[in-house]
């Protein structure tokens, strides 16, 4: 056996390869969440296959002391508990890790490596000799591994036992079965083992600001508080939990105590075609209305977008996007909707999209949308991840101010209405390019005829080039005046820094730590991540202050790259891509190999000077 | 197409309704379809519908998808919202416009390429959900806006202008209607108003989706021999068997008729839709028996007409959702948003 690995006190990654149905999931958000409340910043990601029972499923797990909880795939322990994968999962760890098995059976010889260590612990025997039925016999197996892990990393016992208190206060047998597992797993590694490894956590003040929880829940509590009262949609992986998480949230808060009648209508539609033209009813009519989807729903609203976009309609559509093209991965992360969202539907269209980095943005963002789709009368992405919508993530605890108002935008009332002596639709505009609305049952003055086909600034149907065009170019004037009110992008600015990396969403983690790690090595860089479409004017300024931008995003075709160089002046030589999109959370590893592979940059003076005359 | 504007002047004899209305203030815009389409008839029939019920125009909101029949909410009702969506795409929009607002009226205008081809899944779907509103499709059995082709409607040996016979079976919208649990199922011929009015009246107090299949023949690209939706074919073929009688709320029923050919259906409003039976052995509240006796008659070539299933104890899309009384559009926010006191508290199960 080779010499373990130095001390590392809260700052190393360990995998869990399990056969999914088989209680992984619950064993493992166990073992993130006794980290997070023993104070360490942690991170956990569910690489998880599209199927419900007996296929290989991962679970990673990274702590840092740092906060550096991007993925990783520097494993220092593996917890083996999937024979099928075995042989791949023992390779993936790091010379002097760790390799936990099922000791119940030998290792087979050819398996085993030689610079790593392997702990055997026998929980299928533990287990079988402890309880009775089949299934709760597997199901303990796993839950036996937190124990053993946490006398081996040195996890708080209390704070465990008082999470099974609390998971199941109201059932006390199985309460009872858990804590009689991890007890099993715990004791035998006391007994077996050397505890704790060099690999260890301490408690730290890291988190106590701060909750773990999933995107798509915070998606879900951002419509509630935004004040949505329709929501239609298709299940579709990731972004259905969303849509479980508002239906429980509303069913809790926005059922009347008296009567027992909901103040929501939530229509699960037959197709994600009806579910936007629900969303678009809806929103026609008043209400805050949203619909939440993946990439291949995005597709099918194509149609209908457009509709919302030329009637000026508000809609607020939410893309937990999914690795594509067609069917693609449905259980893997990417970024591959930006363009698809930022034109969305035939002819010339262009929307509103926000990306969010993680879930506290995901619950702002998504206020933050339906207060942009009322303001600009018109549909707003928001485009979360797989990544980002369906594992928990450490964030700071989450506001809410109590004095905000929704935006409702220009909506005129009955006395308005009274009042004018006669109503019209697209005219006259404000400043930003909107002119007032009103809605059905509020005053007969105020009826027109919403449609797609060609209309002029007064709502009528029209055929003229001029009248048809004049309506384009106040909607074009309209998605421009948007640059102002999306949220800004985030720059952060280093010393010295000659090269810039822009990026976007999720990948946030991944290039801060990467910024950190070039540094080290002596390559100083600028930092931005964009947070709206369209680009705000600071998002144009870090393009032409550098003379070198990385563009770091998850997908085949550079895709943020490409509508940089579409909606701004950025010449397209200074812009370097760095991209992955193999469907696994983006690593700091990746980035930094991306922008060191590409160094030296050219000199580019020239063509700063170029751009500049544009 | 009429060229000629109706004047705007108030002719002595029409009487105004309960609003203060006349039949003149339920109009719309100029129709710009073919003169005689069956689709404008059709259209007076809606404007007569609406009058008679005193329904304030505001209150309406008037939905279509694309074609020659969705065009026609332009021409009804213009102090009413109108939204001309996209094709086959109306049901979804109604059915999020009812979700948002349940105190307004909703009549949605479709045809049978809008209904039976691109958007048979959203009306389907609409018909599931019960959804309150009134869904008419204009029903000729061809595509007119692009010029003749055969629609899902058209039925078997019906020839095309061209003279090509129809080798696909057709989609009975009726049927279909029935089988998938529709709760108020009509059909209709453009041509008979007297029929057609009491159907869209009983249709819009239906506390659910009233689907009314109108013959709305298409004279320029349907309405020659050998079409089986021609007005000379739908004449000769229309089997009035059950005919509508709309009593409104608190009126008296005056109308008598021979004891045991008549039923009576209270609507939800308290107004009473009287069931007047041409053929004796009809009992339009068993959706079984009405199936079967329309196949055998329509297998022969008959087309029966006439308010022909209704059950008004059917669960409406709103008595399904459990929603609150009030619109969801007249919530305050403050009853919608639970604030910062209680996101503290929901975020403690996130520890």
């Amino acid at each position: 056996m080779q010499q373990a690995l130095k001390l590392k006190v809260n700052d190393f990654a360990f995998k869990l390869a399990n056969v999914n149905g088989t209680g992984s999931a619950s064993a493992n958000g166990l073992l993130m969440q006794a980290i997070f409340r023993m104070g360490i910043p942690v991170s956990g990601k569910n690489l998880f296959p599209s199927n419900i029972q007996g296929l290989p499923t991962w679970y990673e797990i990274r702590v840092s002391d740092r906060g550096h909880t991007a993925r990783t795939a520097e494993y220092d322990l593996m917890v083996a508990m999937n024979a099928e994968t075995y042989a791949r999962d023992v390779k993936e760890v790091r010379t002097g890790g760790w390799v936990i098995y099922d000791s119940t059976w030998p290792l087979a010889a050819s398996l085993v490596r030689e610079d790593v260590t392997f702990l055997g612990v026998p929980f299928a025997k533990l287990c079988n000799d402890a309880f009775v039925e089949s299934r709760e016999r597997t199901l303990m197996k796993n839950i036996a591994y937190v124990g053993t892990l946490a006398a081996l990393l040195d996890i708080d016992m209390e704070i465990v036992s008082g999470m099974l208190k609390e998971k199941f206060a109201k059932k006390p047998a199985l309460m009872e079965s858990n804590a009689k597992a991890i007890r099993l797993g715990y004791d035998y590694a006391k007994a077996h083992l050397e505890c704790p490894l060099t690999i260890r956590l301490k408690k730290m003040d890291a988190t106590k600001d701060s909750i773990l929880i999933d995107g798509n829940t915070a998606t879900a509590l951002g419509c509630l508080y935004a004040g949505a009262t329709v929501a239609a949609w298709y299940p579709i992986t990731p972004s259905t939990s969303v849509l479980d998480a508002f239906t429980s949230l509303c069913a809790k808060y926005r059922t009347d105590k008296v009567t027992g009648k909901r103040k929501y209508c939530i229509l699960q539609a037959e197709d994600e075609l009806a579910a936007i033209g629900m969303v678009i009813g809806a929103s026609w009519n008043g209400a805050r209305a949203f619909t939440s989807t993946s990439g291949p729903g995005i597709s099918l609203m194509n149609e209908l977008i457009g509709l919302a976009y030329y009637a000026e309609i508000p809609a607020v559509i939410v893309d937990v996007q999914r690795v594509g093209p067609a069917t693609g991965m449905p259980t893997r992360t990417q970024q591959g909707d930006i363009l698809l969202c930022a034109y969305a539907s035939h002819g010339d269209t262009k929307h509103i999209v926000l990306f969010p980095a993680n879930p506290a943005e995901c619950f702002y963002f998504a206020v933050k949308a339906f207060d942009l789709a009322e303001r600009f009368q018109t549909p707003v992405f928001m485009l979360s991840d797989l990544d980002i919508g369906m594992n928990d993530w450490v964030i700071p605890r989450l506001e809410w101010d109590d004095g905000y108002k929704p935006d409702r935008g220009r909506v005129l009332t009955r006395e308005q209405l009274e009042a004018m002596p006669k109503f019209h639709r697209y005219s006259p505009e404000d400043e930003l390019g909107v002119a007032a609305r009103t809605l059905p049952g509020v005053h007969e003055k105020g009826s027109f005829f919403t449609r797609g086909s060609g209309h002029n600034k007064l709502g009528g149907y029209t055929e003229s080039p001029d009248e048809y065009q004049e309506v384009m170019d106040r909607l074009a004037r309209k998605h421009r005046a948007a640059r102002r009110l999306v949220p800004k992008a985030i720059i952060e600015r280093h010393a010295g820094a000659k090269i810039g990396i822009a990026t976007i969403g999720g990948c946030d983690l991944a290039v801060r730590e990467a910024i950190e790690a070039l540094a080290a090595r002596g390559v100083a860089a600028d930092y931005m991540r964009i947070r709206g479409f369209p680009f705000g004017d600071e998002v144009e300024d870090f393009f032409r202050g550098h003379e070198t931008v990385f563009v770091v995003e998850q997908n085949r075709d550079a895709q943020l790259k490409s509508l940089v160089i579409l909606e701004t002046p950025t010449l397209k030589r200074k812009l370097r891509s760095v991209l992955a999109y193999g469907g696994f959370p983006l690593q700091a590893a990746q980035v930094v190999e991306g922008v060191l592979s590409q160094l030296p940059p050219r000199d580019t003076a020239a063509t700063v000077a170029e751009e500049d005359r544009e | 197409m009429s060229y000629i504007k109706k004047p705007a002047a108030r002719h002595p004899s029409l009487q105004p309704n309960k609003l203060g209305l006349t039949v003149r203030d339920y109009e719309g815009s100029m129709s710009t379809l073919c003169a005689g389409c069956g689709h404008d008839s059709i259209t007076a029939a809606i404007v007569r519908a609406f009058y008679e019920l005193d329904t304030p125009p505001h209150m309406l909101a008037k939905l279509s998808g694309i074609g020659c029949s969705s065009k026609t909410p332009t021409y009804f009702v213009s102090g009413a919202h109108g939204f001309n969506s996209a094709h086959g795409r109306m049901p979804a929009i109604a059915t999020g416009a009812s979700a948002a607002n349940k105190e307004l009226l909703y009549i949605g205008v479709s045809g049978d390429g809008d209904s039976l081809s691109i958007g048979l899944g959203q009306m389907c779907h609409a018909i599931r959900r019960n959804v309150s509103m009134l869904y008419i499709i204009e029903n000729n059995g061809v595509y007119g806006l692009t010029k003749g082709q055969f629609s899902a409607s058209s039925d078997i040996g019906s020839k095309s202008k061209k003279g090509e016979a129809n080798t696909q079976p057709p989609i009975d919208p009726v049927m279909l209607a029935l089988s998938i649990g529709a709760t108020f199922v009509a059909r209709s011929f453009s041509g008979d108003k007297a029929q057609l009015v009491p159907i869209l009246k009983a249709g819009l107090l239906h506390k659910g989706f009233a689907l009314v299949d109108v013959i709305s023949p298409c004279v320029t690209f349907n309405d020659h021999e050998g079409s089986t939706k021609s007005y000379v074919h739908t004449r000769k073929h229309q089997l009035p068997i059950i005919e509508a009688d709309f009593v409104p709320h608190k009126s008296e029923i005056v109308a008598d008729y021979p004891e045991g050919s008549t039923t009576s259906v209270t609507m939800h409003d308290g107004s009473v839709v009287r069931l007047r039976k041409v053929a004796a052995d009809y009992d339009p509240s068993d959706r079984s028996a009405v199936s079967s006796y329309l196949q055998k008659h329509q297998s022969k070539g008959e087309i029966p007409t006439g308010l022909l299933y209704l059950d008004e104890s059917g669960v409406e899309m709103h008595e399904g959702a459990k929603t609150v009384d009030t619109p969801l559009t007249r919530l305050p926010f403050e009853e919608l948003c639970p604030g910062n006191a209680a996101l503290a508290k929901f975020q403690q199960a996130y520890r």
